[in-house]
């Protein structure tokens, strides 16, 4: 009895130290001193949770009974962590981007965010991991009963020692694993402890190890020589267990809920995996090193018949080494609790989270709720379920009480859990992986494990009828639970590993191949697929600050420096934090949400602000909501482009036409000045030789009349100029009268020949005319359409600079409009002249100027008055102006 | 992405070299290649290696336990130091290498 309490007094010291250290370093995180907890050492020691007291006690009874195939527990996870590179490297970086909180969480974020799925995960992973938790419990129990009165295994069930145990770690985990509502769902302090309880194991076995090798055997080189002389001295192993066990354990390393929790969720920096991806294989190693020699040894010196999961202690109690025996019992204690402590609190994330939550929710449907009333449900849901795991290990452990050998349920679990593995991999280096097909492929792994496995672990007749072994459900051979389809493997185990991962991954391929995936599910599936670090930089420890940053940093982008500084200021004074940044609390976020939602839109802004403070997940709604703002967005400035392409055109023609009066004023100013000067130097001639007439005596009387017509013609050419602007006038005021009458336009253009050229003398220019053309009767008014004709000849004769000028006169009939054209050979008018030449007082040269710019101008008016127009043609050699005027002048003056 | 050394045209003999600091950059970036590869080759050499004891059964004297333990636990030992080499030598190689292939931020 003594030796009992000593046990207990011992556990309960051990577990105090726990409590000590978790509590220790949870304070530590708090107060912000987080570099030697992120330690990658620390990391790599709570890794250590996958050799469980099935480890420390059941490898060497493994060894002891099956030779070297309990070496392959510990090869496949060292290979795992070998090729960190693979898989790992990657598998963290999506949990730290994504926030995963555990491997359910993982697969149905990857799947669309399917809840079915986390479900499917949660069950396996508690079925898979109840067992396991028994496990634990039974070794605790054997291990107090080693030291106390020789008890018979089978009464072992009925001991309270589970119980207690169950009990003590259910507070603990409860204590210290939902202390905090992390997003990242770190636990400092359960690291931290779990280190702790590392150390500790991989000592008590050394110690054993080093007592067996230099305090028993006499050396390495006597161990060895003792190895090869025992049972299990020559090399014999199953090559298949082998291969497929090593298979089955790396497989189980990934995904094992504890597993998971530690090595992904509790993973904090490329650093820790980097030392782990070679330290931890350096611990395994050491941890599997004396399992042989403690076996060999045990089979040597102990008595026939002794259970060889207990040699660990039984061996130094058999030498007297009660020290190292309490020792080890520590080490396998601690090897149960670290394990029990770990897969408790992933497995009570899932169940919460997966199962709890959601119809917790939705019971709650439709009723407000306040964050602070969810917050609470959470962490009771996680206590809940905390104690819930626990009391089903415990459960599992009192009925089948303690009835195989350890390493069998081990391997029972770890086949379980490994269903995961293909959608697992599949979900994180196959785009095309969907949700149909994980189902599928879940579904059929699961199934077969448990058909194939699980309940024929209970024993024939137990679960399933004996019949069923030997015959097959309803006499079907071929469905037979250890030889499926009439293949047998001679090993229970291989064949349900054959046949469930196989048939699991043919259904996920088949089914992710025959489904379509939703947008969610391949917005997933990319970012998962092609997970990269950027962005995802070591989290802070201190949750809220990592986030006031990242939404400070967006903010900046998205508003500019100086206002965002200014907004987070102000709502870090609204939440009396003077020179810190605001804590990212529901109202902070609600403005800063409005805030932004005017630069980017609502639904952009909400999107924006869930990612980062990785509370509210972008839903397809949300995405949805996205493109509809932007197509929003896209048609405004789409509008904005076609107004303003409007206003340019509009810009453009204000532009010509400025332009156009600006020459008009220049032009205008000019002829001014030039009639000015046209008035003033007849006036000037006039009073000249007038003065000469009133004031000279005895002028001649050829002097007299020659001075008189002088002043006669001046006078004359003034009238001209007076009668032109007076017509002109009159034209545009609409005043004049037209005098309709029906002529030839052949008489009418000889007419304006023989008037145009009448004062030329010879030397003038050449017209040529096609007089077929010409036979057109026009009813219009004959004299002014004359006059028009003579201007424009007369034109061509003054301002023809050919060496020998000559004009045509072409006549077309176009559908009942005459064409008149009058063409040069001459150089033309220049073409910034060409829209000026119409205007009055237009002129374009100087030098010739024999007319007052007026011919033109009223030109013009007449054609416009007679129905027609006038233009001028560009690019045809010379000048060329042409008429058009209606056949049937119908349109009389107003 | 960059050309490996042997893409770099040779140096004529006894001229300083011109650009020195981008073959320096291309060197290490290969380099930082080969480390990686070297990491994925790694586990793969391990299984091989582990699996290797399973093709000793058929020879004509059964092998001894213990030089399988410890031709199995040289193994391991020789893969976790190296890949511990491994491990410091890409992290000295991403500290100098300008292309850090979306690493680390």
């Amino acid at each position: 009895m003594s030796t009992l309490n000593l046990l207990a007094a011992i556990s309960i010291a051990y577990v105090a130290l726990l409590f000590g250290v978790a509590f220790f370093a949870e304070r530590a995180a708090q107060s912000g001193r987080v570099r030697w907890l992120r330690a990658p050492i620390v990391y790599t020691l709570s890794l250590s949770i996958y050799c469980t007291a099935w480890t420390f006690y059941g490898a060497v009874g493994s060894a002891a009974r099956n030779g070297f195939e309990y070496l392959t527990i510990y090869l496949g996870p060292s290979l795992v962590m070998l090729g960190w590179w693979w898989i790992l490297r990657k598998l963290v970086r999506i949990g730290r981007n994504q926030r995963i909180t555990s491997i359910a969480d993982l697969i149905s974020s990857r799947y669309g965010k399917s809840n079915l799925l986390g479900i499917g995960v949660t069950i396996l992973a508690v079925i898979g991991t109840t067992p396991y938790i028994a496990l634990q419990l039974q070794s605790v129990t054997l291990s107090v009963e080693v030291f106390s009165e020789p008890v018979p295994i089978e009464e072992a069930g009925n001991s309270l020692t589970a119980f207690w145990v169950a009990a003590g770690l259910a507070v603990f985990t409860v204590i210290f694993g939902t202390r905090n509502l992390d997003a990242n769902e770190r636990h400092h302090g359960v690291v931290m402890a779990i280190a702790v309880e590392a150390v500790v194991k991989l000592t008590a076995l050394v110690a054993l190890g080093v007592f067996v090798v230099w305090g028993l055997s006499g050396g390495v080189a006597a161990t060895l020589a003792r190895i090869d002389a025992s049972e299990l001295g020559t090399w014999q192993v199953n090559n298949g267990r082998w291969a497929g066990v090593m298979l089955l354990s790396a497989a189980a390393f990934l995904c094992l809920p504890r597993m998971f929790q530690v090595l992904v969720v509790e993973n904090d920096n490329d650093a820790q995996l980097r030392m782990a991806a070679w330290a931890f294989p350096l611990y395994l190693m050491a941890m599997s090193l004396f399992i042989v020699p403690i076996a060999v040894t045990g089979l040597d010196l102990l008595p026939e018949g002794s259970n060889p999961d207990l040699f660990v202690l039984t061996l130094p109690l058999s030498q007297g080494q009660e020290g190292l025996a309490l020792l080890a019992f520590l080490g396998g204690f601690s090897s149960a609790t670290s394990m029990v402590i770990v897969a408790a609190i992933a497995l009570s994330t899932m169940v919460s989270n997966h199962i709890v939550m959601p119809v917790w929710l939705r019971l709650r449907e439709g009723t407000a709720s306040v964050s602070g009333d969810v917050r609470n449900v959470v962490l009771l849901s996680r206590r809940l379920s905390i104690a819930g795991v626990l009391l089903l290990g415990y459960l599992y452990y009192a009925l089948s009480g303690g009835r195989t050998e350890l390493a069998a349920i081990g391997l029972i679990a770890f086949t379980g859990v490994a269903q995961v593995l293909p959608v697992l991999m599949g979900g994180i280096f196959w785009r095309g992986a969907t949700r149909v097909g994980a189902l599928a492929g879940l579904t059929a792994g699961f199934s077969i494990w448990v058909y194939t496995l699980y309940l024929p672990s209970f024993g024939p007749g137990t679960v399933l009828p004996a019949s069923w072994f030997a015959d097959g459900p309803l006499g079907i051979t071929l469905l037979r639970p250890e030889a499926l389809f009439g293949v047998s493997f001679d090993d229970k185990l291989l064949h349900a590993v054959f046949w469930s991962l196989l048939l699991n991954t043919l259904a996920f391929v088949g089914g992710s191949l025959f489904s379509a995936a939703s947008p969610l599910e391949r917005l997933q599936g990319a970012q998962f697929v092609s997970a990269r670090a950027a962005g995802a930089g070591p989290r802070s420890w201190l949750q809220s600050t990592a986030e006031s940053e990242d939404l400070m940093v967006m903010t900046q982008r998205i508003l500019g420096p100086d206002e965002a500084q200014a907004l987070f200021l102000r709502e870090a004074r609204a939440q009396g934090l003077e020179g810190e940044l605001p804590a990212p609390t529901p109202e902070f976020l609600q403005v800063l949400e409005r805030e932004l939602a005017g630069s980017v839109g609502a639904a952009t802004a909400h999107a924006m602000v869930g990612q980062i403070t990785g509370g509210a997940m972008v839903s397809v709604e949300d995405l949805m909501a996205v493109a509809d703002e932007t197509a929003q967005m896209m048609e405004y400035s789409a509008r904005l482009e076609a107004q303003s392409l409007e206003l340019s055109r509009t810009a453009a023609q204000l532009r010509r036409a400025n332009d156009k009066l600006t020459r008009l004023s220049v032009q205008k100013d000019a002829f001014l000045s030039q009639i000015s000067h046209e008035l003033r130097t007849p006036m000037s001639s006039i009073r000249a030789f007038s003065e000469i007439l009133r004031d000279t005596q005895g002028l001649t009387r050829a002097d007299q009349n020659r001075y008189a017509s002088i002043i006669h013609d001046e006078a004359m050419r003034l009238t001209r100029l007076l009668d032109d602007l007076l017509d002109l006038s009159v034209l545009e005021n609409g005043q004049v009268n037209l005098n309709l009458t029906e002529g030839r336009l052949e008489d009418i253009l000889d007419r304006a020949v023989s008037a145009a050229l009448a004062d030329e003398a010879g030397s003038g220019i050449r017209v040529i005319r096609r007089r077929v053309g010409e036979q057109v009767r026009l009813t219009t008014d004959v004299e002014r359409l004359s006059q028009v004709f003579i201007n424009l000849i007369s034109n061509a004769r003054k301002y023809c600079d050919a060496e020998a000028p000559e004009l045509q006169i072409v006549v077309t009939d176009a559908r009942g409009q005459l064409l008149v054209d009058f063409i040069d050979n001459g150089s033309g008018v220049a073409p910034e002249a060409q829209d000026v030449i119409f205007e009055k007082f237009a002129r374009v040269s100087d030098q010739k100027a024999g007319g007052a710019g007026l011919g033109l101008a009223i030109s013009r008016q007449i054609v416009t008055r007679l129905g027609g127009e006038i233009s001028y043609l560009a690019d045809r050699g010379g000048a060329a102006f042409r008429v058009v005027l209606p056949v049937r002048q119908e349109m009389a003056a107003q | 992405m960059t050309r490996p050394p042997g893409g770099v045209p040779p140096r004529p003999p006894g001229k300083p070299p011109a650009r020195h600091a981008p073959f320096q950059i291309e060197r290490q970036s290969f380099r930082r290649r080969r480390l990686i590869d070297a990491a994925c080759a790694l586990p793969l050499l391990g299984w091989v290696l582990w699996w290797l004891p399973l093709l000793w059964r058929g020879a004509d004297a059964p092998m001894p336990a213990s030089l399988v333990l410890v031709y199995i636990f040289g193994i391991w030992l020789g893969l976790a130091l190296a890949a511990a080499r491994l491990v410091r030598l890409l992290g000295g190689a991403r500290n100098t290498s300008p292309l850090p292939e979306g690493d680390d931020p």
